[in-house]
Order: structure tokens, then sequence, then C-alpha cells
């Protein structure tokens, strides 16, 4: 009998290949995904005269650059167009299917995966992009790589990589009315900070994860790299299984038995021995926001911008002082009180059919204070939301109903917070610039932004919720 | 790849923590092709004004840093995103070792790709090793890595990292090369990984 295992034992030890006397271990790669920004990688590709080994396993999509309001049919910036036309034909080149600009199935590559039954429990997934931690939601190992491991990969469809310590993360008892996986993320990222699971893969666990949907489970393991994990998974379960099953390009007839008879198996045993655990109480979690310019700068929405005068260490203070001058915002003001310019509501972490219902319950019948744009994370979300109406509800309150991709969140398609607004966003980093230069982000989740919509300044969501199904 | 064995240069201190790689090279500049240089795209929206103009303040503008070969940064260095980029353009610029408490986990991997040494020192090292440098701007930093240490006026301290990164860094090899002996193992792995997760590969599509 075996030794107990955790699920990341169990998914690193199906695909190494080989491990060499210096602990390095050469792991086989199940599904690799593409975008416009990986062209650095096909550059290497052409200067080695080399060719892609498994084009099979590799899948583009068009996300990062391609425009998310108005008009798609003509790209006007040149340089836009030329890289979402180079990623074009360095697909065609090498004989990897696009989900391209004008393919109903193009979307976020990370909301994409999952949607095509592309990204399935058990599978090693890459991608050079940080935030493939996401595709973790279904029980897979995944997690984001750059350019040189993107080209070793297309040339190999293997990588290089040394096994991360082991963290598991519990969360236990029911979510409050209100709160989100996001508002989860925040927690976790506020408790242990932006680099608390720097070289560990992470473990979700506990009752209040296994309740949490599957759209609710992309958004927290999406949130991992923001704590400095390169992936995070959860078990594979029910909620799982049904999400898969009929999905394009998800095993059907004998395999799709085989599969969940495999799947099934992919648990933590008990017993089994992780590196670090940490546990936080599901009812203890409010809605989050942040106020700084890290992830890690997250506090409940009751809560007051940090006094830098009160911070004993030195270092501290330099930071704070620096992060609220960037953000303009003066110490102890309180949270709920902070006006904003524009929300936005997209990206990988948070423009699923779920995420959008959930801004819309709040939206509904109510007008934004503020212009924003919503950008659904996927062409066939964005579809689905047309079908119940959401779209209609998005109008009416003023805002855009725009196209999908990772648009304003990391603001390389043209649409970018204009310097010093304050933007409520449902993306992944605040980061100093990440909406466009000297943009002010704060992140939260889709309902909390559109509370700070109808307000026009960060509020609490839960007594817009009232009488409302949420 | 270029090979790292001995370094001295002037090192520039960045005690900043969290210095992202959206810092490191705002987005707006992933467009650029490697052939035409990243350098001066490097901290772009950090080392100037909205204007264009340097701010005279940040480090690396400074005379005696403008120079620096080394970078002494805060906690989780180059976390963020996963683009290469970012190396790219520290390399471009000039830099071929960053020192810190620590590294964000994909940064750290692109790094030692590209020949950029992520040394780890403790926070108290890290610290000392920028009072030194804020004392006496100009003083030679010299990082060996065959040794793992770091000497600046005298004094020495360790570093660490990833023995098979130091090895990469040491004989500028790149993993495609180390990767050519293993093609059959690949092959028998795939091989029988086919027969014992044959629902791992996409089914055609329905």
């Amino acid at each position: 009998m075996n030794a107990p295992a955790t699920l990341f034992d169990k998914l690193w030890a199906a695909h190494e290949i080989a491990r060499r006397d210096d602990g390095e271990a050469l792991l086989w790669v199940d599904r690799h995904y593409v975008h416009e920004g990986s062209f650095n990688a096909f550059s290497q590709l052409k200067a080695r005269v080399a060719r892609v080994a498994e084009p099979g396993l590799t899948f583009g999509v068009a996300d990062h650059y391609v425009p998310t309001r108005g008009s798609r049919r003509h790209i006007d910036n040149p340089d836009i167009a030329r890289m979402v036309r180079t990623l074009e034909d360095n697909t065609a080149e090498h004989g990897i299917t696009l989900f391209g600009l004008e393919d109903p199935r193009q979307g976020i590559v990370h909301v994409v995966g999952p949607e095509q039954g592309l990204t399935l429990p058990g599978l090693l997934i890459v991608c050079g992009d940080s935030h493939t931690s996401t595709h973790g939601a279904l029980g897979a190992y995944a997690f984001g790589i750059g350019a040189s491991e993107v080209a070793h990969v297309l040339m190999t469809q293997t990588l290089w990589q040394r096994k991360p310590k082991r963290l598991r993360i519990a969360l236990e008892g029911r979510l409050a009315p209100g709160v989100a996986a996001k508002d989860i993320a925040l927690a976790i990222i506020a408790r242990i900070g932006a680099d608390g699971a720097t070289g560990h893969a992470i473990e979700f666990a506990g009752s209040a994860v296994r309740a949490l949907s599957m759209e609710g489970r992309l958004t927290l393991c999406n949130m991992s790299i923001e704590a400095g994990a390169r992936s995070g998974v959860i078990a594979p379960d029910e909620t799982t299984f049904d999400y898969v099953k009929g999905r394009p390009y998800a095993p059907n007839g004998p395999a799709w038995d085989a599969a969940l008879a495999a799947w099934s198996a992919l648990a933590t045993d008990d017993g089994a021995q992780f590196d670090r655990e940490v546990a936080l109480t599901a009812a203890d979690i409010a809605p989050i926001v942040t106020w700084g310019t890290s992830p890690q700068d997250a506090l409940p929405i009751d809560g007051s911008v940090p006094d830098p005068a009160r911070e004993p260490d030195a270092a501290r203070a330099k930071y704070l002082c620096e992060a609220l001058d960037y953000m303009g915002l003066m110490p102890g003001t309180k949270l709920a009180t902070i006006a904003i310019d524009r929300i936005f509501i997209g990206s990988c972490t948070n423009a699923r059919i779920e995420d959008l219902r959930a801004a819309a319950a709040v939206l509904s019948g109510r007008v934004s204070k503020v212009p924003g744009l919503v950008s659904p994370g996927s062409s066939a979300v964005k579809r689905q939301a047309e079908e119940e109406g959401l779209d209609r509800i998005f109008r009416d309150a003023g805002l855009e109903w725009g196209e999908s991709g990772c648009s304003m969140c990391v603001g390389i398609n043209g649409d970018v917070v204009p310097p010093r607004e304050r933007c409520a966003s449902t993306t992944n980093r605040n980061f100093r610039g990440r909406q466009g230069p000297l943009a002010r982000t704060h992140l939260m989740s889709p309902a909390m932004v559109a509370a700070a919509a109808v307000t026009g300044r960060l509020s609490d969501v839960r007594p817009l919720l009232a009488g409302r199904k949420a | 790849m270029e090979k790292f064995t001995r370094l001295t240069a002037r090192a520039c201190p960045l005690d900043v923590a969290n210095l992202n790689t959206d810092q490191l090279l705002p987005a707006r500049f992933l467009k650029v092709p490697r052939a035409a240089g990243l350098g001066t795209a490097l901290l772009r929206d950090l080392r100037f004004d909205a204007e264009g103009r340097e701010r005279p303040d940040f480090p690396l503008n400074r005379p005696p840093w403008r120079e620096a070969r080394i970078i002494v940064g805060g906690r989780n260095f180059g976390c963020g995103s996963s683009r290469e980029a970012a190396v790219y353009a520290l390399y471009d610029y000039g830099i071929r070792c960053v020192i810190a408490p620590s590294f964000g986990d994909i940064f750290a991997g692109n790094a030692a790709q590209n020949g950029l040494l992520t040394a780890i020192v403790a926070d108290d090292a890290a610290a000392a090793l920028t009072r030194l440098l804020d004392e006496t701007p100009d003083a030679p930093v010299t990082v060996d890595l065959e040794q793992q240490t770091i000497e600046c006026r005298g004094e020495t301290l360790r570093f660490s990292i990833d023995p098979v990164r130091r090895t990469r860094l040491l004989n500028g090899w790149d993993d495609v090369a180390m990767t050519e002996s293993y093609m059959r193992d690949i092959a028998a792995f795939k091989t029988a990984d086919l027969a014992r997760r044959p629902w791992a590969r996409p089914a055609e599509p329905r």
C-alpha cells in the first residue's frame, strides 16, 4: 500500500517522465494554451528551425489584444492588429487549432479552456500567462510559464520543474450572503501576503470550498498567483463532473467512464502530509475591497484606509505612504466613502456567467452613477448573458456591454482607465499602472463592483441585495 | 545563453517590496520584439514621469547607479505577470544580477533561462547591503556564483539559489539542449500514458 498522498502529489506523479539526481523533473504536458503574447516563444522556435511536437495538444486563443468595445471587424491600431495576425500566422504554420477573433468559441483563455472541455481533472496544463492557475479549479495541475518555457513545451510537450512545497488552505463553514469567491481570495491574500504562498502549490479545501460553484472555484484558483503560488487546485467532485460532462472536447462514451473512475481518485488521502496548512472560517469573511497597490492591501468594506503615522515599522510606513500617494487617498479614510470614476466588470477572474448574474442582480432596475464597461469572459458567456437578458440590465444601467477579451484588466488592447481615475474592478491586480498609466484600481467581487456603480463610491453590497435574489 | 560566473559592478538599491513585472516592464511595451531591445522600457513609469522626463530621485537615474549592473531589490521581486520580457528589459538595460530576499517563482525561472542571476539573501542582509550602498553609492559589488558570495566594502555575505538554476547559469545551458537526451524517455512515457489515460487527449469536438 502506498503512503498517503496529497492530490498534488498524485497529479505530479502522473506526469513525471524522469527525475534527475538534482531533483529537477521532466513533466509531460497534457494541454498547452497560447495567445497573442506567445509570439516570443514562436520566435524562439523559428530561430532554432524547430517544429511543434504535439500540435493537437496546443490550442490558441486570441484574448490579450483583441478589441472589446465597438466593431471587431477592423483593428485601427496597426501594432495591435499585427499581434492578432501574428497569432493567426503562427498557429496556422504549426497546425495548432485557434479560437480566433471571429470564432464563436473565442474568449479569455482561462474561461475558454474549461468552457470547451479542454481543461479536465487530472491534466497538467500550462500557458504563458500567470493566471493559468485558474484551471486548477477542475482538479488539474495548472501553472503559468515564461516564453522560454512555452518554446520548450512547443518543441517537446514537456517541461523541467522542481516540485513545489504543498500548502493546504482550508475554509470551513458557510459564507454569509453577499460574500463571493473573490472575497475568499482577497481574504486569503490579505492574511498570508502577496508572497505568502511563494514556492508552494496550493490545495483549496474545506466545506466552504466544496460548496462553491465551478465559477467560484475558478475565481479562487485564478487568484492563487496573487498570493505567490504558481498553482491552486481543488479536488474534483460532482460539481466538477457535472460541469465537464458534454462539453465539446470532453471525453465521451467509454472514455467518459474511464475518466470518471480516474478522476474520482483525485483527492488528498487521509493522513497525507502538507508542508504547511492555513485555516480560515468562512463565516468571518465580509465583502472586501483593496485600497492600495498590491492585492494584499485588502480590507473589509467597513474598514478604513491605513494610517502610516500609526505604523510602527518604518519600511511598512514608507510603503503605506507611497501606496496612498499613488492611490490619491488620505490616511484613515473610511473605505465606504471613497468616490469612484468608473467601473469594470471583466477578466479571467470574474467574467463568467455567474459573475455577470451577480452584478446584474444588484444593477437590475438601477442606474450606474459612473460610466463603465462590462466585458464577458468569452463569446459564449456573452451569448448566454444576452439570452438571459443580462445585457439589457447593464445597458439600462448606463454601462457599456462589450466583447470578450482581457480588456481593461491589462489594458493592452487600448481599453484603459485614464490617468488618476479611480476604477472599481472585478480584475486581479491593483498594481500601479496595471489598468493604464496612473490608473487607480480597487479590486472586488462583481456584486461589489455593481454596488459601487449604483452608489458612485465603494460600498457594501449587502444592503443593496435586501429583498433581491442574489 | 551567456554564462554567469563572477561579476564586479555597481549595484543600485531598489528597496521596494512586491516590485512586480508590470512595473519592470509596463504592458504597453509587450508588443515590442526582443530584437528591438527593451532596455529603455525597463521600469519606465518609475524612471520617467508622464511627460517622459526622467525622475531625478529614482535610484537608477542617480549618477552613481546609472551604470549599475546589479540591483538590490525588496521582497517578492518580480511577482505578478509571467511576462518573460520583464527579464529581457532588465538584461537589455545591462542588469545581470538581482539580489533580493525573495523572488516571484515565474520570474526567477524566466531569469535562469536568460542568464540573469537571482541571488536570495536574508531580509537583514539585503537591508545591510542597501545601507552600505546608500553610504557609498559607487562602491563596487562582486557577486561570485561559484562561491555563492556577495562582497561589498570588505564585507562578504552568502546568497542562495536553486542548485539547478545555478548549474544552468554557470554553464550557460538551456533546457532544450538538456531535454534532447531524454527523447526516448518522452516517447516511452507517451505510449504508456496513452494506454493509462486515454481520456487525457482532447476528444473530437462535438
